[in-house]
Order: structure tokens, then C-alpha cells, then sequence
């Protein structure tokens, strides 16, 4: 049944290296050079998919990126697999598999083909329609439709390749290396201006480079053979870096554009291993031309997406490019000379053309003229009415067309044929030129948006810019160029060129049929079924804007973004509603221009690169010891030390125990630490923090809370005086870099006059923090002649002192309540000094504790954790910390929000303690807390902030921000929970050592 | 992705910026005598401007000064960056 359709050996295919590959799961061969498409169509493969909504039957429609029906799952099954993949784009090798989307059990026979049938059924917002209704019925409907929802498959296994992203600078970007990239790109880097060239495909040179039509000549040349001349001269000028394979898929404002070069898609499997095979280039350019080019438009008529039904462009490319004939009867349907091109190119290689049928009533350019010549029979002012042919086009029915391009008239003629190539006119591709932010203008006489007001330096250029005769090319090129890159001459001005080009068109945005418009299926975008119809439909149903439109059809919302069909829709809404194209405008292009894999995006940010963590310098210790981690942050800290199989409460329990009961030790080197210096250093503490710091003595302590202006604490931490002008301030772990950055800004920008230095020096030290009755005794074991009596070192003081040679800081803080000590040391030596502790307190059974014990001892002490208790609406009152607000201090940031009415309501969340009447009830945290039960709507009055088991209390203890909290002391409330409702009564949030006896211990 | 002419450091990505909304909007110096009208003023009212708006941006990720910037909200185009306490352009 297969049948070779290779017409003539072509440059661009090496017919010595024969390439296997499998389709749908049969061989097939191809050569080097070969697209997927072009392969299948050289062995008469059509068929390749099924539509989105009706699963009709479609074959290869285009020869390149906006191709939207010949999507294909590539290597499917594997972990290299890819969906939704252009077949037009893919480049064959030995070992690809392919196989079509949206089809079960095959291409060839597909159940859900009756969609087609039922389709009177399916109208435009079917399913906003259908599924409405009962609503209880949802999550029943949702299962069908998510199963018949998407296409292709996504991988289910992790990518083995590798991804890249590269940062590039240039002076001038060019995309797009037909005619007019290749000609700016040489003049810019020949005028010394360091230039990027990329184009998507795998060849220079364009549309142009098989350009053979014998009546345009550049320089006495055929356009290909002038061309190739010259892409061989400038692939060796210097300034000029060429990446072909690179689709510019972003294009962003400040000429920020993003592209994604291929490096090994096109390569055979041992190849593609330990290459990178996709790389994102994040290019800045400070100018970018613009030559894109512009798409064929197809015609929109009934049955016109019949496999077999292809553009007139794609047509000449498969045969002058990859010598491919898409027919044995081709015939062509247009409404301009470009399909007179395809006619000749076809007729000049010996493959038959039937027929041309034109809807315009006549054209006399030469290649009109060649055409007749030849005997191929043209019908005049006739359009297409229908086809037939299932998997196959079999035939078309063409009609007189009337005089106002609205009805057809007379008899019916057949024309047998098994290819027709359709030519709707050009569109210029201006998707990367509205992304970045400039303006289109409709040419109404072209029936085409062009680029008209641009918001950074570029220019459009060639087809894209609206010139699509070559003279008319080479001359606006040559003037844009000299204008954007500042030159008095360029190349160009020396070329000559002949053509005979006829711009002549009739443009009919929908072409009548004989049969009434809701009998026929003349569809606009061919990836999501959407046809005239359903877009007539939603003017009925009275969406006007171009954008309802477009979502309520789904025109242009596949993964094509409808790049052929868009134009179509617009002049049918015109068209029907009866406005000018102009005035409706378009919808937005959105980046990518062709979709992009979730590799490029990443590119090396996977796995462990995903997000950058940061250790401490004892984490070596506690991986040994087995610790569990939590991120913290972007920190990783020791969570807890599970031993012998204990469970995360087994161990938290026994760490909670013995810090209280003998000595525990905490990493605590992932606090924040700024170094704050400067004559004013007390003066901005006293501005930042709520406390007063100016009779702070040097070697004292304090803790300090500080608000955002709006009152609400925003981090806490203590800050010691190291000397007159020198203070070290702690942050919480999480707060560092933002309380770092507000410091800056208020120095900055408020405070200017303050002589303060600000330096983070979180990375510079390691902390251990020794706590428990007996941490005395071990810090005196490793720094024996440092007096720790607590008349020389008393509680909230610091000491600069030795550890055999190594410089250390000792702050005699505590945030568990026991007697402790924060020992600092130069971060290289951090590892040595967490050993030499837990060496010296060895006999005193130091235990090692991590975050999880670390909030249970401060919970039992009513300590709160930032962004724990507090969540960016508890005032320090709130927090029953009027102790900290300075009441002498004439300002601090936050200070005048603490009276404004608001915060000063007595009905606020308030922070209190909750105990369980059933003590070995522990609360969830995040759990609602009620007053009545029997009330609906029952009135929530706060949630539990803070939750745990105290094994040093032997019961449950809770910290709550309740509505009011602070007078309900004793009284009794409500947690209800999904099962039961757990009776809770408002305790003192100090569950432990209330007179802080401890800490002197 | 806008490209940003730090006044101590030159053009650089936006990726190393930070943006800090409206500028020129100076902390009261005595915000106890306010009342809570004008204090909430200060605080939350803040221009939504489609055209030119003055805002405060940081390089963050780079020198860490605060600067201003004279930005048209409609299409991007940064109009003018000056630093702290420097008079913004007229307009």
C-alpha cells in the first residue's frame, strides 16, 4: 500500500543516509533531512491525527511551526517521551518512534469518531452549557471530561536529560534568517555591531532558498541561488553568531527575549547522552530586527480540514525543499498567485496538477499566463462547496461563485483529487512583536495587522513588517537598516532586482456554501474544532468582545495558539457584526510562541539545585547522629534526634526532658546576626526596637521586639552591647534578610543623618546553645578560667573570652528558661566547638535537641515564635507584652499605629494559654476556638497558635490568640473538631517557672 | 524584564532589583502629634497611577541602595532615576 512519493533528489535531503523510524508503530524510511511530515508524505501518510473535539480524521496541513494538526506524541512510553510535538518541526533519525494523540484505539479506526456524528450536539459552549446542571452532579461529570480532556501524554518517569540557560548580549538580535534576517544580520555585524542571528529551523535561507520561480531574479539570479551565494559569504564575518534550531519563544519588554536553541532533538538516542539537549538563551539586545516572516492562510470553507487538504506554501516546500509530491492529483484553491507558484513549482518536477479554482474573477501576471500555458484547467470566480473523502480527500464540489462573494450559484462540478492546496493570502507573523509590548494597525487593502508603534528599539522587517514582494523587501530593508543602525550605506544598495509579482487578492473571510451555514462544517481552527458556526453562534448568544469570543469557541486556544485561523475568526465577527477588523483588534499573543518543555524552563534548577539550602557548619554532626531535618527558611535545621526507633514524640519528649533536667544543646547558628556600628548605633536602636536601649551598659544584653509601621510585630531577637558604638543584634532565623533590608531602607532613605553601619554576619558565626541546670558546670569544663559566677556573668550578659585558641562570644541568654549560654565562635570552627561540648558534657548526659524541643520549652515558658503566635496582625498588646513598649520614647517605628482606634480595640485577638480539661488532649494548631456550641452561625472567636504534649508539666499546654483573650482568664471554651468538641479553659500563657527561678539554677 | 540604571552601579537586570512602591512619601517627624486621619494617611494611602509615577526601588541584589525612579505604569518606560534626596525631575 505504501508508495514512495520522492520526486527528484533535493539538495537539502541526503538520499545516501537512509533513515528508519517507526509511526503508529509500523517502519517507515526516510533520509537525512527529513522532517517527520516530510517522511510520512513521501510515503503517502496523510492521516496522522485526530481532531481535539469531533476526533475527525487530519493530516499534515503546514510545513512548519504553526502547523496545528499534526501533533504527534514522540518516543512515546519512554522516559524521553514528549507530547503534543509538531511533526512538521521534528527532524528524523535512526530509532525515532511517533505515534498520533487523541485517538483510541487507533488513528485509523477511533471510538471516539462518533463524536463527529453528534456533533449537531456539540455547539460552542457545550459543556458550560450542559454541565451545569444538577450541580450536585459535578464531580460525576468532572471524571469524564478530565479523561477526555488534553492531549497526548505527559512522561511519568524523571527526565534523563539536561537542560542549560545562558545570558547573552548583544547589539542587535535578528530572528528569523529568511531573506531579510540574513541580509540585516550581515550589514549590522559588517558595520561592526556584535549580532545574534536564530532561526527555528535547521536550515538558512528561509522561504526564499527554494524560491525558483523563473520570473523573479535578484542580481540575474533565481532568489535560491543569489541566496545560498550569499548566506556562504557571511557565515564567515566576525560580530556574527548564528544558532539555527532556536525559536525565540519571549519577547519582552526592554528587549529582553527568550529562545530556546535545540541541541540534540534531532540526534539518535546514543547521541543525545550527557549533551544538553535544550537550552534556554536569555538574550538582551540592544536592537532587534524583527523577520519573522508571515503564515499562509488557508481558505474557510465547508469540510476544508480533510486529511489531504494542505496549504498551497507547505505543498511547494515539500516538493522543492525535501522532494516530496503530496498528491498524484493535486489541485489548488486560492484567492491569489501563490498558488500559481506551487501550480509551476509541482508541473515543472512532472507531477500532475489537475486544477486551480480561484475565487477571484481573473489575474493576467506571467505565472497566471505559465499556468495556462500549460494546460491546467483555472476556474474563475468559483469556489469549493464541499469535499469528500474520509481518512483521504477524494474529490471537491466547486460553484460559481456570485458577484458579491455571498452565495454560489449554478450547477455543481466534482473534481477528483487527492491533495488540494489552499492559499487564504499572508499573514505576517507578528506574535513576538506584540509580546513585546507594541502596537499593531489593520492595513484595510492588505486585510493584514502590521507593526506600527513600536516600545523599544526594533524594527520589523521583510514579510513580517507587511512587504512581501522581494523589491519591495530589499528596498524597505535597506532604509529601515540605515535608520536603526545609523549607516550611510549598506550591501543592498547595490542589488538588483526583476520581479513579476501581482499582489492582486479577493478576501472572503468565509466562503458560502450551497448548503445553509448551520449543515456545514467550515472550520477556523482546526486543533480545537471550532468552525464559522460556533463563532455566528456565540454573536447570536451576544458575546461581542473579541477576547469572549475566543475563550466561549476555544478559536485559537490550542497549543497552536491558532496561528492559522485567527485572522479568519476576526473577519467572520467583522464581518457579522459589522464592525471593521480594525476596531475589534486581536487577541494577545502569549509567550511561547511554540511551546516550550519544563526542562528549558528550569533548565538547572532541579533536584537539590531546585532551591539553594543553606547548612550550618555542624551539620556533619547531625547527619551522623541521625538527625531529622526541617527547612527553615532557606536553612536546613536539626529537627529532632531520634534513637533506637523512637518515634518524632518519643524523641522530643526525652529532649524536652532532659534539657530541663540536665543539660541540652541546640544549634542555633542559623539566627540572624547584624553587626550594627556608628556613633548613632543607640539612637537607631531605640528608633527600631519598642524598648529603650540607650542605658543598655557595654556586656549587657536585651531583648528587643520590633513593629512594622503599622504596629504589628515584625521580628524579635537580642541585641548585646559589645562596646560604646558597637552592638551585635539577633534576628529569628527565617526574618534575617528582611529585617536586614528594612534596617537599610529606614538608614537609607529616613534616617539619612544617623552615622550607623549595618554588616550581616549570620554566615560569619557558629552558635551552640547550651542550656539545663548543669550547663554551668560543662561551660566551665571547656573555658575553665572564665569566672561564671553570676555576680561576674549574670543572666542577659556577654562575655568575649577563649576556647583553647579560638576567639569566642558567650551570651548568657536563655529562650527555654533554663540557665544557658549562646556560645559564638568564627563559623570554621563551629563543628570543633559542638564536639568539645558534647565531649564535656558527656557525664552530665548532654542531649542534643533540635527546632521541635526548641518550641516546646519556650512554649512551656509562653515565649512566642514570630510568624508562629503571630501572623502580621498581633500588636505587642496583643501579645500581652506591654512590658516591652516604652512608654518614655518619643517615637519608634510603629509606636503612633499602637493608638490609632483600631488597634487599640479591646475585643482583639489576644495571645493566652489554653489547657485541656482532659490533660492528654493535645490541641491542633490552626484549631477554631468557640464559646457556644449550640449557636449556628457559631461565632469563631480565635485559633490555637501553638500546640504540645509537656513532659515536664505531664499535660497538654496551648497557645491561643482568642478574641478578648486577655479578660477571659479561667474561663471556659470550645475546640471543636471533626468528631468531638474538646473543653478548654483560657490559662496564663507562663505554664513553667513563672518567676523564672530557673534561670539562675 | 526591565532593564535598571542603578545610579551607583549601571545597567542591570530587574532580576537584582526590589521594588518599594510609591516614593517621596516622607515619614512624619513628629507622628505623635497626628491624628489618626493624617497618621493613616502615611500609612496606607498610596497612588495607583496609570501614566508617571515616582517610586522607590532598591538594588538588592547588587549595591543594596535605595534610588529613585520616574516610571510610566502604561508602557514600562522608565523616565528618569535619581538618587535619595535628590529633587525628581520636573515633569
Amino acid at each position: 500500500m505504501t508508495k514512495n512519493l520522492r520526486v527528484k533528489s533535493s539538495e537539502y535531503i541526503d538520499e545516501t543516509n537512509r533513515i528508519s523510524f517507526k509511526f503508529n508503530g509500523k517502519t517507515y524510511h526516510g533520509f537525512k533531512g527529513d522532517t517527520l511530515a516530510s517522511a510520512l508524505l513521501a510515503n503517502d501518510v496523510h492521516l496522522v491525527g485526530r481532531s481535539f473535539k469531533y476526533h475527525r480524521p487530519r493530516g499534515i496541513m503546514t510545513s512548519g511551526s504553526e502547523e496545528p494538526n499534526a501533533i504527534v506524541q514522540i518516543n512515546p512510553g519512554t522516559n524521553r517521551t514528549e507530547p503534543n510535538v509538531r511533526a512538521t518541526e521534528v527532524e528524523i533519525y535512526e530509532g525515532l518512534e511517533a505515534s498520533s494523540q487523541n485517538c483510541w484505539p487507533s488513528v485509523d479506526f477511533d471510538i471516539g469518531g462518533i463524536n463527529n456524528f453528534l456533533s449537531p450536539f456539540f455547539p460552542a459552549g457545550f459543556y458550560y452549557k450542559t454541565f451545569m446542571w444538577p450541580a450536585s452532579f459535578w464531580e460525576k461529570y468532572e471524571f469524564f471530561i478530565r479523561h477526555s480532556a488534553g492531549l497526548g501524554k505527559s512522561p511519568t518517569s524523571s527526565d534523563p536529560d539536561i537542560y542549560d540557560h545562558r545570558n547573552i548580549h548583544c547589539d542587535v538580535l535578528v530572528v528569523g534568517a529568511g531573506i531579510s534576517g540574513i541580509l540585516a544580520a550581515k550589514n549590522a555585524a559588517k558595520n561592526n555591531f556584535k549580532t545574534l542571528l536564530v532561526d527555528e529551523k535547521n536550515e538558512l535561507g528561509g522561504s526564499t532558498i527554494y524560491e525558483n520561480n523563473e520570473f523573479n531574479k535578484i542580481n540575474n539570479k533565481t532568489p535560491s541561488e543569489w541566496l545560498k551565494k550569499e548566506i556562504e559569504e557571511f557565515k564567515n564575518i566576525k560580530n556574527l553568531e548564528i544558532k539555527t534550531r532556536t525559536s525565540v519563544a519571549a519577547y519582552h519588554q526592554y528587549n529582553y527575549l527568550l529562545a530556546r536553541e535545540n541541541l540534540t532533538d534531532h540526534l539518535e538516542a546514543k547521541d543525545k547522552t550527557n549533551k544538553i539537549r535544550q537550552r534556554l538563551l536569555k538574550i538582551r539586545a540592544k536592537k532587534v530586527i524583527l523577520a519573522t516572516g508571515a503564515l499562509e492562510r488557508p481558505l474557510i470553507f465547508n469540510n476544508n480540514d480533510r486529511p489531504g487538504i494542505m496549504l498551497s506554501s507547505a505543498i511547494k516546500k515539500y516538493s522543492e525543499f525535501y522532494g516530496v509530491s503530496c498528491g498524484s492529483k493535486n489541485v489548488f484553491f486560492t484567492n491569489n498567485d501563490s498558488a500559481y507558484e506551487s501550480a509551476i513549482s509541482l508541473y515543472n518536477k512532472g507531477i500532475n496538477v489537475e486544477a486551480i479554482i480561484d475565487i477571484r474573477e481573473q489575474s493576467e501576471s506571467k505565472i497566471v499566463k505559465k499556468v495556462k500555458e500549460a494546460g491546467i484547467k483555472i476556474y474563475w470566480s468559483h469556489s469549493i462547496v464541499d469535499t469528500a473523502g474520509y481518512k483521504r480527500l477524494k474529490s471537491v464540489s466547486i460553484m460559481k461563485l456570485s458577484n458579491d462573494g455571498t452565495s454560489v450559484t449554478g450547477s455543481k462540478i466534482s473534481i477528483s483529487c487527492d491533495c488540494l492546496g489552499v492559499a487564504g493570502g499572508w499573514t505576517p507573523a507578528v506574535h513576538l512583536y506584540t509580546q513585546s509590548g507594541s502596537k499593531l494597525k489593520f492595513d484595510e487593502e492588505k486585510k493584514v495587522f502590521l507593526p506600527n508603534q513600536n516600545t523599544s528599539e526594533q524594527i520589523s522587517v521583510g514579510s513580517c513588517g507587511g512587504d512581501f514582494k522581494i523589491d519591495e523587501i530589499i528596498k524597505n530593508l535597506n532604509q529601515k537598516l540605515k535608520d536603526t543602525l545609523n549607516i550611510n550605506e549598506t550591501d543592498l544598495d547595490s542589488i538588483k532586482v526583476e520581479i513579476d509579482q501581482e499582489n492582486s487578492k479577493r478576501n472572503i473571510w468565509l466562503l458560502p456554501s450551497d448548503k445553509p451555514i448551520g449543515k456545514t462544517k467550515p472550520f477556523v481552527d482546526y486543533q480545537n474544532d471550532a468552525t464559522a458556526k460556533d463563532i455566528k453562534l456565540a454573536l447570536r448568544e451576544g458575546f461581542r468582545s473579541i477576547e469572549h469570543v475566543k475563550r466561549y469557541t476555544t478559536t485559537g486556544m490550542g497549543t497552536d495558539q491558532g496561528k492559522l485561523g485567527n485572522m479568519h475568526a476576526l473577519g467572520i465577527i467583522a464581518d457579522t457584526a459589522g464592525v471593521k477588523m480594525g476596531e475589534l483588534g486581536t487577541t494577545t499573543f502569549r509567550p511561547p510562541y511554540t511551546p516550550l518543555t519544563f526542562g528549558t524552563i528550569v533548565g538547572r534548577n532541579v533536584g537539590k539545585f531546585f532551591d539553594i539550602f543553606r547548612r550550618t557548619p555542624m551539620n556533619d554532626w547531625h547527619v551522623e547522629n541521625k538527625a531529622e531535618f526541617e527547612n527553615v527558611g532557606q536553612w536546613k535545621r536539626a529537627w529532632y534526634y531520634p534513637i533506637n526507633g523512637e518515634t518524632m514524640h518519643q524523641a522530643v519528649q526525652r529532649e524536652s526532658k532532659a534539657a530541663r533536667e540536665s543539660a541540652g544543646i541546640l544549634d542555633a547558628s542559623t539566627l540572624g546576626k547584624i553587626d550594627i556600628q556608628g556613633s548613632d548605633a543607640s539612637e537607631f536602636l531605640n528608633r527600631v526596637y519598642t524598648n529603650a536601649w540607650s542605658k543598655l551598659a557595654i556586656g549587657k544584653c536585651r531583648y528587643g521586639l520590633m513593629l512594622n509601621e503599622d504596629g504589628m510585630v515584625y521580628d524579635d531577637g537580642v541585641t548585646t552591647r559589645l562596646g560604646e558604638n558597637h552592638y551585635i543584634m539577633t534576628t529569628t532565623t527565617g526574618g534575617a534578610a528582611n529585617v536586614l533590608g528594612k534596617l537599610e531602607d529606614y538608614l537609607q532613605t529616613e534616617w539619612p543623618e544617623l552615622d550607623v553601619y549595618l554588616t550581616s554576619v549570620t554566615d560569619h558565626y557558629a552558635t551552640a546553645s547550651l542550656c539545663g541546670p548543669n550547663s554551668k558546670k560543662i561551660l566551665k569544663k571547656i573555658i575553665p578560667y572564665l569566672d561564671l559566677s553570676d555576680e561576674n556573668f549574670p543572666h542577659m550578659s556577654f562575655k568575649e573570652s577563649k576556647i583553647g585558641n579560638i576567639q569566642c562570644r558567650i551570651m548568657r541568654i536563655s529562650f527555654t528558661g533554663e540557665h544557658s549560654y549562646e556560645i559564638n565562635v568564627q563559623a570554621s570552627y563551629g563543628k570543633d566547638l559542638w564536639e568539645k561540648c558534647i565531649e564535656a558534657g558527656k557525664e552530665f548526659n548532654i542531649t542534643p535537641y533540635g527546632t521541635e524541643t526548641m518550641h516546646l520549652l519556650r512554649a512551656e515558658k509562653g515565649f512566642i515564635i514570630v510568624g508562629q503566635d503571630t501572623d502580621g496582625t498581633m500588636t505587642p498588646i496583643d501579645l500581652q507584652m506591654d512590658w516591652i513598649v516604652s512608654k518614655k520614647k518619643y517615637d519608634f517605628i510603629g509606636k503612633r499605629s499602637l493608638y490609632r482606634s483600631d488597634t487599640m480595640r479591646e475585643d482583639r485577638k489576644q495571645l493566652v494559654g489554653l489547657l485541656t480539661d482532659d490533660p492528654n488532649i493535645v490541641l491542633e494548631e490552626g484549631a477554631q476556638i468557640v464559646s457556644e456550641l449550640n449557636q449556628s452561625p457559631v461565632e469563631m472567636l480565635g485559633h490555637v497558635t501553638s500546640s504540645y504534649f509537656s513532659p515536664n508539666l505531664k499535660k497538654s499546654i496551648a497557645l491561643a490568640v482568642v478574641r478578648g483573650g486577655k479578660d477571659m482568664m479561667g474561663k471556659k471554651l470550645f475546640v471543636p473538631m471533626e468528631n468531638k468538641n474538646i473543653n478548654v479553659t483560657v490559662a496564663n500563657p507562663v505554664f513553667y517557672d513563672e518567676k523564672n527561678e530557673r534561670l539562675n539554677a | 524584564m526591565f532593564l535598571i540604571n542603578c545610579p551607583y552601579c549601571g545597567e542591570r537586570d530587574q532580576q537584582e532589583f526590589k521594588a518599594g512602591g510609591e516614593a517621596h512619601i516622607e515619614r512624619p517627624k513628629q507622628p505623635t502629634e497626628l491624628s489618626d486621619d493624617e497618621w493613616a494617611e502615611y500609612l496606607f494611602m498610596r497612588k495607583n497611577i496609570k501614566g508617571i509615577q515616582f517610586e522607590r526601588w532598591n538594588h538588592a541584589h547588587g549595591c543594596r541602595k535605595w534610588f529613585n525612579m520616574v516610571r510610566d505604569t502604561s508602557n514600562d518606560e522608565i523616565k528618569a532615576i535619581y538618587k535619595m534626596g535628590e529633587k525628581p525631575p520636573s515633569q
